[in-house]
C-alpha cells in the first residue's frame, strides 16, 4: 500500500446558521460546504475553482482549523484531526499556513519585514537572536528578496514584493501544506508570473503541497495536479489538472472553463453561455444544484442528487454519465 | 474608416502628489469609429483610467488636471465646452460603466428612479411614456420582469444584476460612445460571459464606438477590434488585435503576453517580466520600460523612443523600430 495522502477531507461539511431578530431564531442555513471529500498529496498542488461564495475559502478555513466543520473529518498524514491533543493540534497548525489574496492587508504596517518573517518563529521556538537573524535571512533569499529587506516596512515594498514576504512569513515555520487564497489576484499582471514561477520553485525545493484557490483558470490549471471545481458547496468534478481544464465532463466545468477567454483573437470556439444567476447557497436547488442553469438539465436532475462518480479517468456528479445511476 | 466618433489627440493629464507632479496621461492619441471597440490594456497605475476620465472631463479635481490636447467627439472638442455642456453630453451622448456598479448606483433610490432620471432630464419623459420606456430598457440588458425590478433597491440585486441596471442607464441616450472600465472584473466568471454578451450585442443594435478598459488580454481579444498597450501614462503600441496578439512589436507588449498562463499550454516554468512596475513619480530619463526590458540598449536609457509606424495601423513607441 502507497503512502496515505498529507491531507484527506471526508465528507467535510460547514453550515452557518443565519439568525434574524433580538431573539437570534434561526432563519435558516448556509450550506457553505456541503460533504465534500478529497485528498492533497505530499508535494503537490490541489486547485480548488469556482464562482464566488461556493465555498473556497469556507474549505480553506477549515483546513486552517480556524473553523471547525460541523460534520465530516480531516485526517493529516493519517491522523483525524478530531483525535489530536493540544501539542498534536499546536503541531497540525504549524504545518499548514496560509498566504491571502491582499498583501497590503495580510501585513503589520509598524513591523519591520525582518520582524513579520521572523513573528511565527519567535513565537513557536524561542530562537537565539543570531539563529532567528540567519534564519530570516534565509527566508528572505529563498523568496527572492535582498537582505537589507529585513530592516525596511511594509510600505517601502511594491504589491509583488509584499506578497514575497507574506509567502517567507508562511515558509518560517517549514510547513508541509501552504493555503494560497488568491495569492495573485490582487497583483499587477505583469508581476504574476514572478509570483506563480517562486511558488512552483518553492515547492520543488521544499516538497511543499498547496491548496491553490484562484478565479484565474488557467494559472489554477498552470500551477495544480488536480483540480476541484465546486458549485454552491459541493464538488461537482475533481481530477487530473488537464482532464478537468482542457477535456470538462461536468455541464458546469464546461461553461466555467469556456468562459476562461484563450489569448487567441481568432480562436473558434464552442461558447456556452449560462442563462441565470447563482442560487443562493441558503436555498439551494434540490436535485442537482446546477440544474437550475444546466443547459443540458434532464427531468431526474430536479429530483434526484447525482452522486460524484468515476467517469472518464477523473469524479464527476452528473445524471448525463453512467456512474451516477448506482 | 469613416469619421470617427471619438478622436483624442495629444492628452495631457497631470496630477499633483505628494511626490511631486505625475503625467497620468502623457500624449495620448487615439481615435475609435462607429460600431467600434478599442481596448485599452495596461497594469494598474498606468492611465488607463485616467485616459477615460479625462475624455469625460471628470478627473479629480483640484489634484488632476488636464493640461493638453484634443478630446473630438464627432468632431466638437470636448475640452472647449463648459461644464454645463459637458453635463447635457455626458447625460447623452457618452457614458460609463465601472467595475463597481454601486459608483453609478444609489443605495437609498429604487432602481427606477435611476433609471427614470436621465430620461426625465435628457428625453423630457414622463408619465406613461417613461415607465414604458424605463420597463423597455432594463428588459433590453436582460433582466427579467423588469416592471418588478424597477421597484428594487440596489442592495437587492445581484453584483451582475446591479451591473445590467448600470447598462441600462448607459445606453439610455443612447449614447454615441460606451466607455467600459474593467466592467466585468468583479463578476463571476458565467456572469461575466453573460455580461461580454450583454455588451456587444447592445453595441451591434446602437453602433456604439466602445472604449474597453481591462488588464484581461482574453477579454480583449474576444471583445475588442484594436488595442492600446499604455505603459506609464503613454500608450506605447497600438494595432489591430490580431495582429498585435499575433507579432507583438513592442518588448513590453510582447512580455505581457508571454507572462500570461494559457490552458492550452502547459509550461513549466513562465517568462516573467523582471522588475517592478514604474513609479510614475520617479520615471527613469529615456524609455520607462528600459528598466525591465530584454532588450534595453544603450539610446533607450537616454533618450526616450518617438511612435514609430512599423507597419499600416500599427505603433510602437521603441528604438527598436527606428529605422537603421
Ligand atoms: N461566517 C459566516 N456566516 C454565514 N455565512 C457564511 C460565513 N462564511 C461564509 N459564509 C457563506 O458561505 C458561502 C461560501 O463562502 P466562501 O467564503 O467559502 O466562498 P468562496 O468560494 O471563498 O467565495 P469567493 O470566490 O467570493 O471568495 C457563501 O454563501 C458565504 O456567504
Ligand atoms: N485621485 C487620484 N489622486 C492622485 N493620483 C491618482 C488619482 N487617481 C489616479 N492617480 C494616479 O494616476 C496614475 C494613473 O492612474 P489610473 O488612470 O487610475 O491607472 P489605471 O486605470 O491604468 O490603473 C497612477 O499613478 C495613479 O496612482
Ligand atoms: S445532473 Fe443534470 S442538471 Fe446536473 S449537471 Fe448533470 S445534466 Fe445538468
Ligand atoms: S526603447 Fe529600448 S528599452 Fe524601451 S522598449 Fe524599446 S528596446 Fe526596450
Ligand atoms: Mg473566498
Ligand atoms: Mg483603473
Amino acid at each position: 500500500m502507497s503512502a496515505p495522502p498529507l491531507l484527506e477531507a471526508t465528507a467535510l461539511t460547514k453550515h452557518f446558521p443565519l439568525r434574524r431578530g433580538i431573539l437570534g431564531r434561526q432563519a435558516g442555513l448556509v450550506r457553505a460546504v456541503d460533504s465534500i471529500s478529497f485528498t492533497i498529496d505530499a508535494g503537490r498542488t490541489l486547485g480548488l475553482v469556482g464562482e464566488s461564495g461556493c465555498g473556497k475559502t469556507t474549505t480553506s478555513r477549515l483546513i486552517l482549523h480556524v473553523a471547525t466543520p460541523t460534520s465530516g473529518s480531516i485526517r493529516f498524514e493519517g491522523a483525524p484531526l478530531v483525535e489530536l491533543d493540544r501539542d498534536g493540534l499546536r503541531r497540525y497548525r504549524r504545518s499548514v499556513q496560509a498566504v491571502f489574496q491582499d498583501p497590503y492587508a495580510s501585513l503589520d504596517p509598524r513591523m519591520r519585514v525582518g520582524a513579520i518573517v521572523g513573528e511565527p518563529l519567535v513565537i513557536n521556538e524561542r530562537p537565539e537572536t543570531a539563529v532567528l537573524r540567519k534564519r530570516v535571512l534565509e527566508l528572505l533569499e529563498l523568496v527572492g528578496l535582498p537582505a537589507r529587506a529585513a530592516e525596511l516596512f511594509p510600505h517601502e515594498f511594491s504589491g509583488g514584493q509584499r506578497q514575497r514576504i507574506a509567502i517567507a512569513r508562511a515558509l518560517a515555520l517549514s510547513p508541509k501544506l501552504v493555503v494560497l487564497d488568491e495569492p495573485v489576484s490582487a497583483l499587477d499582471v505583469s508581476i504574476r508570473a514572478q509570483i506563480l514561477n517562486l511558488l512552483r520553485g518553492l515547492q520543488r525545493r521544499l516538497g511543499v503541497s498547496f491548496l491553490f484557490i484562484a478565479h484565474d483558470l488557467a494559472a489554477v490549471a498552470h500551477m495544480s495536479d488536480t483540480i476541484a471545481v465546486m458549485y454552491l458547496g459541493k464538488i461537482v468534478e475533481l481530477g487530473a489538472a488537464a482532464d478537468v481544464a482542457l477535456r470538462p465532463k461536468h455541464p458546469y466545468t464546461q461553461a466555467l472553463f469556456s468562459a476562461a477567454l484563450p489569448l487567441d483573437p481568432g480562436a473558434r470556439r464552442e461558447e456556452i453561455i449560462l442563462s441565470g444567476e447563482i442560487p443562493s447557497p441558503l436555498d439551494p436547488p434540490p436535485g442537482c444544484r446546477f440544474h437550475t442553469r444546466c443547459p443540458l438539465v434532464m427531468e431526474r436532475c430536479r429530483r434526484d442528487e447525482p452522486p460524484l462518480a468515476p467517469e472518464a479517468g477523473r469524479l464527476v456528479a452528473c445524471h448525463l454519465y453512467p456512474g451516477s445511476a448506482t | 474608416m469613416s469619421a470617427p466618433v471619438i478622436a483624442v489627440e495629444d492628452l495631457r493629464t497631470h496630477i499633483v502628489t505628494r511626490w511631486g507632479t505625475i503625467k497620468a496621461v502623457d500624449g495620448v492619441s487615439f481615435a475609435v469609429g462607429e460600431g467600434e471597440t478599442l481596448g485599452l490594456v495596461g497594469e494598474s497605475g498606468s492611465g488607463k483610467s485616467m485616459t477615460c476620465l479625462s475624455v469625460l472631463r471628470l478627473v479629480p479635481r483640484p489634484a488632476a488636471r488636464i493640461v493638453g490636447g484634443r478630446v473630438r467627439l464627432d468632431g466638437e472638442d470636448l475640452l472647449q465646452k463648459s461644464a454645463r455642456e459637458m453635463q447635457r453630453i455626458r447625460g447623452k451622448r457618452v457614458a460609463m460603466i465601472l467595475q463597481d456598479p454601486m459608483s453609478s448606483l444609489n443605495p437609498v433610490f429604487s432602481v427606477g428612479m435611476q433609471v427614470r432620471e436621465p430620461l426625465i432630464s435628457y428625453h423630457g419623459l414622463a408619465g406613461r411614456a417613461l415607465r414604458d420606456r424605463a420597463v423597455e430598457l432594463l428588459g433590453s440588458v436582460g433582466i427579467s420582469s423588469p416592471a418588478a425590478r424597477l421597484r428594487a433597491f440596489p442592495h437587492q440585486l445581484s453584483g451582475g444584476m446591479r451591473q445590467r441596471v448600470v447598462g441600462a442607464m448607459a445606453i439610455s441616450g443612447p449614447p454615441r460612445l460606451l466607455i467600459a472600465d474593467e466592467p466585468t472584473t468583479s463578476l463571476d466568471l458565467t456572469i461575466q460571459a453573460q455580461y461580454l454578451r450583454l455588451l456587444k450585442d447592445l453595441q451591434t443594435r446602437h453602433r456604439l464606438a466602445m472604449i474597453f478598459v481591462t488588464h484581461n488580454l482574453g477579454i480583449v481579444a474576444k471583445m475588442c477590434d484594436r488595442v492600446a498597450v499604455m505603459y506609464a501614462g503613454r500608450i506605447v503600441e497600438a494595432g489591430p488585435v490580431e495582429a498585435l496578439f499575433r507579432t507583438p512589436r513592442h518588448p513590453y507588449t510582447r512580455a505581457l503576453l508571454e507572462s500570461v498562463p494559457r490552458l492550452s499550454e502547459s509550461t513549466d516554468w513562465l517568462t516573467a517580466i523582471e522588475g517592478q512596475p514604474p513609479d510614475l513619480a520617479a520615471l527613469p530619463p529615456g524609455c520607462a520600460f528600459a528598466p525591465r526590458c530584454p532588450r534595453v540598449m544603450e539610446r533607450c536609457r537616454a533618450e526616450e523612443p518617438p511612435e514609430f509606424t512599423p507597419a499600416a495601423g500599427r505603433s510602437s513607441r521603441c528604438w527598436l523600430e527606428a529605422p537603421a
